[in-house]
């Protein structure tokens, strides 16, 4: 069926069954590659995207289930705490192999978005769905400091 | 296994045209150089570029190896970097074709695996770097009328007296020279840029605006999705299928057997649309040659082996039982079985390539390819065509850890098969799925592991004998001439046999045949033998009532330079801890050091217990010595990485069967380490003026070893049976 996104500030019409997950449209109809496939059961975050600027699991969202809502993707964040996020994590060099790093980012951007200030726990707390295989987790704790201080600065 | 391609073709495709100064080495690994042609130098022989660098003064550094994280795209340009004296924005970086000359110097195929990117390179991309300084240089002088010698090279501008002129002017005159066969390379004390801490990585930009491209996002005209419905079985061969409804299902194209039986192969016009399809493909298969045994089966098998006689006496002392005996009647003396788990790699890129005909009759494989000395023969093989039509493009991996580097280039064989299947006109796209990674074999083998050691009167080891029974990895591959000895595959025992104590060691090994393929795994058999070493380490420092770092210590003869550098980071590693070796109320401290892969690591873990009796993995200090580090911020990226892919599988990760058929079928069932789980991790690297050495895997051996070390410190429970929570232990 034909199906209307808003995606990125615009307006695009996709064919796509009613339960495909958007992941799957954004990156195969779309090619916004992006957002990556790493699960498809919301376990590993590394499909995270902005649905309304809260950060959403893409490989278990059907896509006619986004409506009216905004869908924005690593490709167009560009928010304060996007762009903070984005400049923390190439000072300190956060990625290695990068493949779950649009969704660790994706999601840091959500958590500064809420809560400008975060703890290490806060942070342990909203990003523990975000799985790293290489395991750069300390770095991705560091960046969202550096980020929220760069927001405050 | 001779591979070429064209190289003019390459070339063109990676847009370097405009590249007026090209430089490598030929078939015979002589320094050549060309113009934008390329694929010839000036004598004509065919070469491989290493370092292109244009008219506007831009410098594409060429790497044969691939990038699954361990920083090797900047690793090699920082070798370039250095010896042309560049701005490190200046210096691009792109992956080489798939080409016989492209050898890693270390298996003399092109390939990547065995933390030896590094320390291969080492020599070869400064000797490109320096001579396109060289011939630059003289291009210059000749243009000015000036002495080479009077010519400086800085950050791209040529220089000697009055005369300036970036290095893009004199690409062209340097390309009609030829390179010096030895080109002088700097030496330490002029070093710029390597060891120059916080380098920034050459992939971060791409891989935090999601513009690095990895396979999974290629995308090429006329291309299939493919998904592969496989026998729940390892060793099962298909018989039959029924597609079922899959035709309802919207993007449906095909289903066809592949021509090796290995399963159904689903094809569909977007990857959603074969993932779902597959589940309506029922098959029926034939068992008569798959392994139906479940995980308590294989632990028993493993037992039994374990108890009887080894089949191979690794250390040629004769009778092990023997020294088992003897050691076991001694007034001290400590004796442990260790079990390791079936583990999976679980990059987090789940396996995908591209396989796209080309214009010239062959074709193109999309992928982030780490073994082209394998897959690049393998297709052309199974595709019946001349190496030359075969071509690979290399693109960013999302992990490995050692399941791309595969000998039987397990899902290549997958993506022609699908290939052929469907007439070979149409470009297909495999994309496997978390569930079949997991469930897709190649796993970190078992091992079980038996150790009886005695403590002498002067307070040291006495005798220490070991048994081991693992499922070779390397028997009947490629590497089996390499890594097998008199029937010793010497990855079963690695660790153990090589290890720097100076111990009076014993050993047998059995193998263990399964038709479950295995593979190496992050540091390979490191990945149990750190274990075990450091395990037995502290059991034995406490039988003999002393300090477990002292204990090491005195296994040590510091005058000889292996020695002295494992001692070196057990001792930074305790300094830098704060390790006195005294109890803390609620807490405990661990160490552990293992050599592997010609690097030294050490590392103290603390946790603490809370008042439910569960663990958190504080703090981590670690202390390495690679030699020369060439990326300091790499080095410690790698340490920080290996450490918790480590920790996370010590923690909890085991791949288990019932009746054949893997259990675990997505993460919740083979729960990935969390940033939850991660400790604080601090990483000190030893000064050192000697040749690099690997970073990706050393630091992985020393981080089970360290926690068990600590659990034990803290709550007294010593295990040898992995995973850590299958004891009961629990993590908060
Ligand atoms: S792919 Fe969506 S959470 Fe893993
Ligand atoms: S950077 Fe490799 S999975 Fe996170």
């Amino acid at each position: 069926m034909a199906i209307q996104l808003k995606i990125n500030g615009e307006t695009k019409e996709v064919n796509a069954d009613a339960d495909t997950p958007l992941l799957w449209v954004i990156r195969d109809e779309l090619n916004m590659t992006g957002t990556k496939f790493g699960c498809g059961v919301a376990s590993c975050g590394s499909c995270t995207v902005h649905i309304d600027g809260q950060p959403q699991r893409s490989c278990v969202f059907p896509v006619s289930a986004v409506g009216e809502a905004e869908v924005t993707t690593i490709e167009a964040v560009s928010t304060p705490q996007a762009k903070a996020v984005q400049a923390a994590w190439q000072e300190l060099d956060v990625v290695q192999c990068g493949y779950c790093q649009s969704g660790q980012i994706m999601s840091a951007i959500g958590l500064l978005s809420s809560n400008a200030k975060p703890s290490d726990e806060d942070i342990d707390a909203y990003m523990g769905g975000n799985a790293c295989r290489c395991a750069t987790y300390q770095r991705i704790r560091a960046a969202i400091h550096r980020a929220s201080d760069m927001l405050e600065a | 296994m001779k591979t070429s391609m064209n190289r003019r073709n390459f070339l063109k495709t990676t847009g370097a045209i405009s590249a007026s100064l090209v430089v490598g080495f030929n078939t015979s690994g002589a320094l050549a150089a060309s113009d934008s042609g390329a694929q010839t130098d000036t004598l004509s022989n065919a070469f491989n570029p290493f370092v292109m660098i244009d008219d506007s003064g831009v410098v594409t550094v060429l790497t044969k190896h691939f990038e699954m994280g361990q920083g090797t795209t900047t690793g090699l340009t920082t070798l370039v970097a250095e010896e042309m004296d560049l701005d490190w924005s200046q210096v691009k970086v792109g992956f080489a074709p798939s080409h016989d000359d492209y050898k890693n110097l270390a298996f003399g195929g092109q390939g990547t695996g065995g933390s030896t990117a590094i320390g291969n390179s080492y020599t070869q991309y400064r000797q490109a770097g320096a001579a396109a300084r060289d011939m630059l240089v003289r291009a210059a002088a000749d243009a000015w009328g000036v002495e080479a010698d009077s010519v400086s090279m800085s950050e791209g501008i040529l220089s000697s007296g009055d005369n300036k002129g970036s290095i893009g002017d004199f690409v062209k005159a340097a390309a009609a020279l030829k390179p010096v066969a030895e080109p002088a390379l700097k030496s330490m004390a002029d070093f710029k840029l390597i060891g120059k801490d916080k380098l920034p990585r050459k992939d971060s930009f791409a891989k935090t605006t999601g513009t690095a491209t990895f396979a999974m996002d290629v995308k090429v005209p006329n291309m299939v999705y493919v998904t592969i419905l496989r026998s729940p079985k390892f060793g099962g061969t298909l018989k039959s299928f029924e597609a079922g409804d899959a035709a309802s299902v919207n993007g449906f194209v095909d289903a066809k057997a592949l021509p090796n039986k290995a399963g159904v192969a689903i094809y569909a016009n977007s990857t959603w649309a074969a993932i779902k399809a597959r589940k309506s493909i029922t098959a029926e298969w034939d068992d008569s040659g798959a392994d139906a045994r479940g995980t308590a089966e294989m632990v028993s098998e493993y037992t039994d082996k374990l108890n009887a006689d080894p089949t191979y006496d690794v250390t040629g002392k004769g009778d092990l039982a023997a020294v088992e005996k003897a050691a076991a009647s001694a007034e001290k003396s400590v004796s442990a079985d260790f079990m390791f788990p079936l583990l999976a790699h679980a990059p987090m890129e789940p396996l995908n390539c591209v396989i796209e005909p080309t214009a010239e009759g062959g074709l193109r494989l999309h992928d982030g390819c780490q073994f082209p000395m394998i897959t690049h023969p393998t297709l052309a093989a199974i595709a019946e065509l001349p190496p030359e039509k075969v071509e690979i493009e290399t693109y960013y991996a999302g992990g490995s850890f050692g399941r791309r580097a595969n000998g039987a280039s397990d899902y290549h064989v997958e993506a022609i098969m699908a290939y052929l299947a469907l007439g070979g006109t149409k470009a297909v796209k495999l994309v496997w799925t978390r569930e079949d990674d997991l469930a897709g074999g190649f796993y970190r083998p078992m091992s079980a592991q038996r150790a009886t050691i005695s403590i002498g009167d002067d307070g040291k080891i006495a005798n220490w004998a070991h048994r081991t029974v693992a499922q070779s990895i390397f028997k009947g591959g490629p590497l089996e001439g390499m890594a097998v000895h008199e029937g010793v595959d010497h990855f079963s025992v690695e660790g153990i046999v090589d290890t720097p104590y100076q111990l009076p060691m014993s050993i047998g090994l059995t193998d263990y045949e399964s038709p479950m393929p295995v593979l190496w795994w992050r540091s390979v058999g490191h990945s149990q033998s750190g274990y075990t070493m450091e395990v037995l380490m502290d059991m034995a420092a406490e039988a003999a009532g002393a300090d477990p770092v002292e204990f090491r210590l005195a296994h040590l003869d510091e005058s000889v330079e292996d020695q002295a550098r494992f001692a070196g980071v057990l001792k930074l590693a305790a300094e830098k801890s704060g390790w006195d070796g005294k109890p803390m109320k609620g807490k405990g401290r661990g160490i552990a050091v293992h050599k592997s892969f010609n690097s030294y690591v050490a590392e103290v873990i603390e946790v603490s217990v809370n008042d439910k009796g569960a663990i958190s993995i504080d703090k981590a200090t670690c202390a390495v010595d690679c030699g020369i580090a060439v990326n300091p911020d790499v080095v410690r990226a790698q340490l920080e990485g290996a450490l918790g892919y480590g920790l996370g599988a010590i923690m909890r990760n085991q791949v288990t069967m019932t009746d054949g058929v893997v259990d675990q079928k997505n993460f919740p069932d083979y729960e990935p380490l969390r940033i939850t789980d991660m400790p604080d991790v601090e990483v000190h690297i030893v000064e050192s003026e000697l040749a690099p050495s690997g970073v990706g895997e050393p630091g992985l051996p020393p981080a089970g070893p360290a926690l068990a070390n600590a659990i034990y410190a803290a709550t007294g429970k010593r295990i040898t049976k992995l995973p850590l929570e299958s004891n009961g232990v629990t993590f908060a």
